[in-house]
């Protein structure tokens, strides 16, 4: 295996394009409780392994934006999508 | 199952939001549905019966769209209860038909193998299979029925002959009923969540052969359309294009409807019954009913656009340009949507704020909802504007009266912006937003059919609401305007020696800071009612005033006797003013108690007196008293 870089897809451009690593909803700044983020996510298909591709963003600040995660295309916020860790599929 | 022959089986329809299941419900049951609410909530329940091919009287019911059983708005619990037969007074479904869109059945495989623990039977619905299949997706049914261990079958809900399988198997199944797993449901945790999508998924590999390619059409559309820049500017396109069409294409029907009422009128008067009669028939019933249904294409026009730019699957992009902006003033992205209805009516609009599952963000769309133009307040509008407004055009191409139309929505809009950004940033500063998360559907073109209900169903409830509620408050006011009689060799117009005049005169001291007339104040009581019914009640108060001629020209009436100062102040007064019973009563019901619904009324009828206040003391300054 090559090494990846791992980051939050709130902080992703348009463009990008790789897998889920993980869910991590400890540190997110949302309103919700944590376990309850995790839940939302994954019923919204955000579950590791997944792939991603960042479709479109907002106008202000970037944010929202719109993610294709396998065959669906959710909008989130930057906020809430910095819960989720993805893998850059680049060059291999 | 069903001990009493009677009792037909019910069919319950859940799915993702977007999967076309209500569609698949109008292909089902077609006119013969039944729209009403879950007793103690304003959920809708939509319930139709039909009878299958083979013979068997069923009940369907459309359940709210959601991802899981574990409901996070009251919408999603209302689904959740029903299918659990947990709701008091419901029976539990016989068969849940679990519809998933064929082409993005991700989601749908997870609620599918949730619904199974339920403990009752289940199947699974492909619907919209001619698009998968036309996007090259294959589905090997046979194989997904064994994996998932439910019955599976296609369904295109929008060709005819579409639904034939689907009634088909539920024919076959209602037979022997089997269980689809035991009853051991509660909600999942995410460790359970994650291993269901990742079996559901497993499933989906197994049985799906697709190029696994994003939708072209949708993909290209959404280039223009989500463009950061260009999105936003064609969204206020829309809206303008809305606005200027309800205005302007409305015109020649409601000429047609106003010359029959006008018709009417005359053959009434022409009639051999008693004068008091005669003027109970035209001012008061013909008159009166007839001023307002002849909004009636405009709310029709009003409900084509929301309907197809929903159905189109716009709604939800609309959310997503406008979550920032709207953020902003406190608003949540979701809350796009109840506002975009509450342009049609508050009502609705309201009810749709289930959507926003933080109660916080919920109260603060519930209370600004009512600012939004609705289509109750056209007619007053389109009534001041088209008597006090020159019909010109500007630069050629925008009517004026248009223009003025689209500023008295934009005034709307901007003033619920400032007061929810100001409920969230004074009352509410410390609680962080709930998240905003929404599936961008595919686009879809709308369908006549479906379209055709939709709009049947509002034009109904309107006429409905004309013919009853309407109808009686015109019969009031015409009452309140005729009686007391005038006595013998009085010389004043009829009407000033009425109840209403002494109602009118009352409020004299309080309005006419406002330059509001007793005229007005009359009209502003039945308008209560219903916010159109003012227009009617003019129309009843100035032709009993003595000017017969005028009335079925209340324009006319008023563009007499009002200053510009008054029409301007009034036109102020009606886009703040509370003035809807039935907003008031939807907000009490929605928010489980009296204390917003007063809040709201305050509020609006505080920031109404301020408006059109300053709007007739400035216009008077500038020489339009």
């Amino acid at each position: 295996m090559n090494r990846k870089p791992t980051i939050a897809l709130g902080n992703a451009h348009v463009g990008f394009r790789g897998r889920i690593h993980a869910l991590s909803v400890n540190d997110s700044h949302t309103g919700l409780p944590e376990h309850e983020l995790e839940r939302r996510l994954i019923e919204l298909g955000f579950v590791e392994g997944a792939s991603v591709e960042l479709l479109h963003e907002g106008l202000f600040g970037g944010d929202p934006i719109a993610v294709r995660i396998a065959d669906t295309t959710i909008a989130l916020r930057r906020r809430e999508a910095m819960a989720v860790l993805v893998n850059a599929e680049g060059a291999p | 199952m069903n001990v009493a022959t009677d009792v037909a089986p019910i069919i319950a329809l859940v799915g993702n939001p977007n999967c076309g299941k209500t569609a698949l419900f109008n292909a089902l049951t077609g006119s013969r549905q039944k729209v009403a609410n879950y007793p103690g909530v304003t959920v809708e329940k939509k319930t139709g019966r039909l009878v299958t091919p083979g013979g068997r009287t069923i009940s369907v019911v459309d359940l709210p769209g959601t991802y899981s059983l574990r409901a996070r708005s009251p919408d999603e619990e209302i689904t959740r209860d029903v299918v659990l037969g947990k709701l008091a007074g419901e029976s539990a479904p016989d068969l849940i038909v679990c519809v998933g869109d064929s082409s993005n059945l991700r989601l749908a495989l997870r609620l599918a193998l949730e619904l199974k623990r339920v403990g009752r039977p289940v199947m699974l619905a492909l619907n919209m299979m001619d698009i998968a299949r036309k996007r090259g997706i294959e589905i090997d049914k046979v194989k997904l029925a064994r994996e998932l261990g439910v019955p599976v079958v296609e369904s295109v809900a929008v060709r005819r002959g579409g639904t034939d399988t689907l009634l088909r198997e539920i024919d076959r199944l209602l037979v022997n009923l089997p269980m689809a797993g035991s009853a051991d449901w509660r909600a999942p945790d995410a460790g359970e969540l994650r291993s269901s999508q990742r079996e559901a998924d497993r499933i989906l590999r197994a049985v799906v052969k697709s190029a696994g390619e994003r939708d072209r059409g949708t993909a290209a559309a959404d280039a223009v359309l989500l463009h950061p820049a260009a999105g936003l500017v064609i969204l206020l396109a829309i809206l303008f294009v809305m606005f200027q069409a309800v205005f302007a294409w409305a015109r020649p029907l409601m000429d047609l409807i106003q010359d029959g009422f006008g018709w009417l009128g005359t053959g009434v008067d022409a009639s051999p019954l008693p004068e008091l009669l005669k003027s109970f028939l035209k001012d008061g019933l013909i008159s009166g009913v007839g001023s307002v249904i002849v909004f009636l294409p405009q709310i029709v026009i009003l409900f084509f656009f929301i309907l197809v730019l929903e159905d189109l699957g716009y709604m939800a992009r609309a959310a997503f340009l406008m979550d920032r902006i709207m953020g902003g003033a406190g608003l949540h992205g979701r809350a796009f949507i109840p506002l975009l209805s509450s342009f049609a009516c508050a009502i609705p609009g309201i009810m749709a704020t289930r959507v926003i599952d933080n109660r916080r963000d919920r109260l603060t769309t519930i209370l600004v909802a009512p600012l939004m133009t609705c289509s109750a307040r056209i007619p007053v509008y389109t009534l001041i504007i088209g008597a006090f407004i020159p019909d010109r055009e500007l630069w050629g191409f925008v009517g004026l009266q248009g223009l003025v139309m689209f500023g008295l929505y934009a005034t709307g809009i901007l003033g619920a912006l400032l007061v929810s950004f100001v409920v969230k940033r004074l009352i509410w500063r410390d609680t962080p937003g709930e998240p905003f998360m929404l599936e961008l559907p595919d686009y879809k073109l709308p369908r006549v059919r479906s379209l055709a209900i939709g709009l049947w169903t509002r034009a109904t409830m309107f006429l409905k609401r004309a013919g009853t509620t309407i109808a009686s408050m015109m019969v009031l006011i015409w009452l309140l305007a005729s009686f007391p009689q005038p006595p013998e060799g009085a010389t004043g117009p009829a009407i000033s020696y009425s109840l209403a005049a002494m109602i009118g005169s009352a409020l004299q001291p309080i309005t006419a800071p406002l330059g509001f007339n007793w005229q007005i104040n009359v009209a502003l009581i039945p308008g209560m009612a219903a916010r159109e019914v003012a227009v009617g009640a003019l129309g009843t108060i100035y032709a009993i005033d003595g000017a017969e001629d005028a009335a079925d020209k209340i324009g006319q009436a008023i563009a007499g006797q009002w200053s510009l100062a008054t029409a301007l102040a009034l036109l102020a007064w009606y886009v703040f003013a509370p003035q809807c019973a039935s907003t008031l009563a939807v907000i009490r019901r929605e928010t489980g108690g009296w204390k917003w619904m007063w809040v709201t009324f305050a509020y609006m009828l505080g920031l109404a007196y301020a408006a059109a206040l300053l709007t007739n003391q400035i216009a008077r300054a500038l020489g339009a008293g």
